[in-house]
């Protein structure tokens, strides 16, 4: 073929360079590489299995003898057979809805800002990088924040150790996962939408308000949903902020009056309660109790994730 | 004649009423304000920190702060028990977070196809979602019984640094693929393209020329897990044990303490604390330090992250 040489020794070198380019050989190396990498991938899955698994299992006695009593029963942190996640559910409820309504309106004008007012300006600049160390402050140092602000400096408006209290902390723990989500989708719109509206004259505000804000509605809502999820889960602040641990009486306050003057607790709180208690019968009611929140979160997130998915635009 | 007055006409048409004018100035104002509500927020924070850690500072008797271990409540605040304990758990953590979140970033984002791909990352994804009280239960009904005990047999106690440290590991591995994998992509195809070019095969593609190209991603991704790791507190509140304090131990499979379960515990149910005052101080002068330890971290973190996009 053309590959031929006058010499022998170069016939064997041009035979063997034939073999390298033609033939299949496996790449031992790239397999071997791959399984290992798949290997780790295979373990982090399988942790999440184990932890269902065990999950359940715990959760198994209570779960199969007196679910609907325990959906019902108060905290009680001493007694397992009375202890309950009603008061847990009903205060995690209420704080999402707190963080929705300070988080979320604070968290996407302080996005619109930055992307539609701010621009490339030193102060911008300045929030950007303030938002995203906010991001990675520890939970509980905002706790701190909530008991100095929140429980005693603005003792009088929330009522001290009340749900408000706590709320309010979580919404500012949340805030600037609102606000990079948010800030995000917003970055997305493409800039030909924006000229649109004011082509026919709008100002910025109805630019924003009209074109802008409604291109980006699916991105914030993914990313208000995970702020949500993130609150749910969330225990340290709340234990400073006066999340109640032992036993929760409610007695007979009215709803309002639970809010604004008595205790609260949350899952996380409650959770934490049981999980410091011995003994298998509280290991069944905490594994009960994580399987609830845990059900919860991942319902979420799954919504948070779903909603990506469908409304994720292409321009 | 005509056309002058009609100019005239549509200038006046154009100009935007008075209420919409001052609709935009107001917006204008309120978005603003939203932008320095977070300053006002990291202010608050410092101010609030500082205020009592200096104070604390300020009052404590020096020799309390170096002693035989971490009892608030009995005058001791030895500062070493809960850094040692914070560095365990740490350590503990990155040896399980660091070759399970870089090997799964490196397999999605060199080795998967895209759909196998698209499935398996909402998996990962769910495993960032999960609540810490969740996972520190994990660590004392599952991580503990049926690992720490089969792998020390039996050396170790109930609740213990280790098993904390390994579920905080868990709670790490997410971030650590998240970023590196972010840091991955990063890199243009057409690096790749002039590898395979040269005959390189996969692996050495991906570990001396993609790898490399993102490095300052991965040791971003690597800061943000330590970060994460340093502040995570119910796990460790939950799975570490020493609720009211504890003594200086470099034990793993002891109980032990860190800067944000002993936080924790002193500010769970703070009402009798408060009238102690040092005791009630230390609370913020811990969270001081570990407030400046994450900024630290994230600040460096966050250039090196800035630094991948920027690249390409």
């Amino acid at each position: 073929m053309a590959l031929a040489t006058p010499s022998s020794h170069g016939a064997a070198t041009a035979s063997s360079l034939t073999r390298e380019l033609t033939g299949s050989k496996r790449d031992v190396r790239g397999r071997i590489v791959e399984i290992v990498l798949l290997a780790t991938l295979a373990l982090s899955l399988l942790i999440l299995v184990a932890l269902v698994v065990n999950l359940v299992q715990r959760a198994w006695p209570v779960l199969s003898n007196r679910l609907g009593d325990f959906l019902s029963s108060g905290l009680d942190a001493s007694n397992a057979a009375e202890a309950g996640v009603w008061q847990a559910i009903r205060g995690t409820l209420t704080l999402a809805v707190i963080v929705a309504i300070v988080a979320f309106p604070l968290g996407i004008a302080c996005a619109v800002f930055l992307e539609e007012y701010a621009g490339k300006s030193f102060f911008a600049r300045l929030i950007r990088i303030n938002v995203r160390n906010l991001a990675g402050v520890p939970s509980i140092v905002y706790g701190i924040l909530g008991l100095t602000i929140f429980v005693k400096f603005a003792g009088d408006i929330t009522g001290g150790r009340t749900v408000i209290s706590g709320g309010l902390a979580l919404a500012v723990l949340v805030l600037p996962v609102v606000i990079i989500t948010a800030s995000e989708a917003l970055r997305a719109v493409p800039q030909s939408i924006r000229e649109g509206a004011y082509g026919v004259g709008a100002t910025k505000w109805e630019t924003v308000r009209s074109h802008v804000l409604p291109s980006a509605a699916p991105g914030i809502l993914t990313g208000t949903v995970l702020a949500l999820s993130r609150a749910a889960g969330e225990a340290a602040p709340l234990l400073l902020v006066g999340g109640i641990t032992g036993l929760l009486r409610t007695g007979d306050q009215g709803l309002w009056e639970q809010i604004t003057k008595g205790g609260f607790t949350s899952m996380p709180v409650a959770i934490f309660s049981y999980a410091r208690q011995t003994g298998a019968d509280f290991q069944a009611v905490t594994g009960a109790a994580s399987l609830i929140l845990l059900v919860l979160v991942i319902l979420i997130n799954a919504l948070a994730i779903w909603l990506r998915n469908r409304f994720e635009k292409r321009w | 004649m005509t056309s002058a007055l009609s100019n005239k006409w549509q200038a006046a048409e154009l100009r935007l009423s008075p209420s919409r004018r001052r609709a935009d100035t107001r917006m204008k104002v309120v978005f603003t304000a939203a932008g320095l509500t977070t300053l006002l927020i990291t202010l608050l924070i410092i101010y609030t920190l500082f205020k009592d850690a200096w104070s604390f500072f300020v009052h404590v008797p020096k020799a309390d702060l170096w002693t035989i271990g971490w009892f608030p409540r009995r005058g001791m605040y030895d500062i070493k028990t809960l850094f040692v304990g914070t560095l365990m758990v740490t350590g503990v953590a990155m040896l399980i977070a660091v070759p399970l979140g870089l090997g799964v970033a490196v397999y999605l984002a060199e080795f998967a196809r895209p759909r196998v791909r698209k499935i398996l990352k909402p998996i990962i994804e769910v495993l960032a979602g999960i609540p810490s009280v969740v996972i520190g239960y994990f660590a004392i009904s599952f991580i503990n019984p049926n690992i720490v005990t089969w792998l020390v047999g039996g050396a170790n106690k109930a609740f213990n640094i280790a098993s904390a440290g390994a579920a905080v590991g868990i709670l790490t591995i997410p971030i650590i693929a998240s970023v590196t994998e972010d840091a991955l992509r990063a890199v243009p195809m057409s690096l790749r393209e002039a590898s395979f070019g040269l005959g390189a095969r996969r692996v050495p593609t991906t570990f001396r020329v993609v790898l490399p190209a993102s490095i300052s991603g991965v040791v971003a991704a690597l800061i943000l897990g330590v970060s994460r790791a340093i502040g995570e507190t119910m796990v460790v509140a939950i799975a570490a044990g020493a609720v009211g304090g504890g003594l200086f131990s470099t034990d793993l499979f002891q109980p032990g303490q860190t800067m944000t379960a002993a936080m924790a515990a002193l500010g769970f149910g703070s009402d009798q604390v408060a009238g102690d005052g040092l005791a009630f101080q230390s609370l913020f002068f811990i969270g001081f330090l570990l407030f400046m330890m994450t900024l630290v971290l994230n600040v460096l973190g966050d250039r090196l992250v800035r630094k991948v996009r920027e690249e390409y």
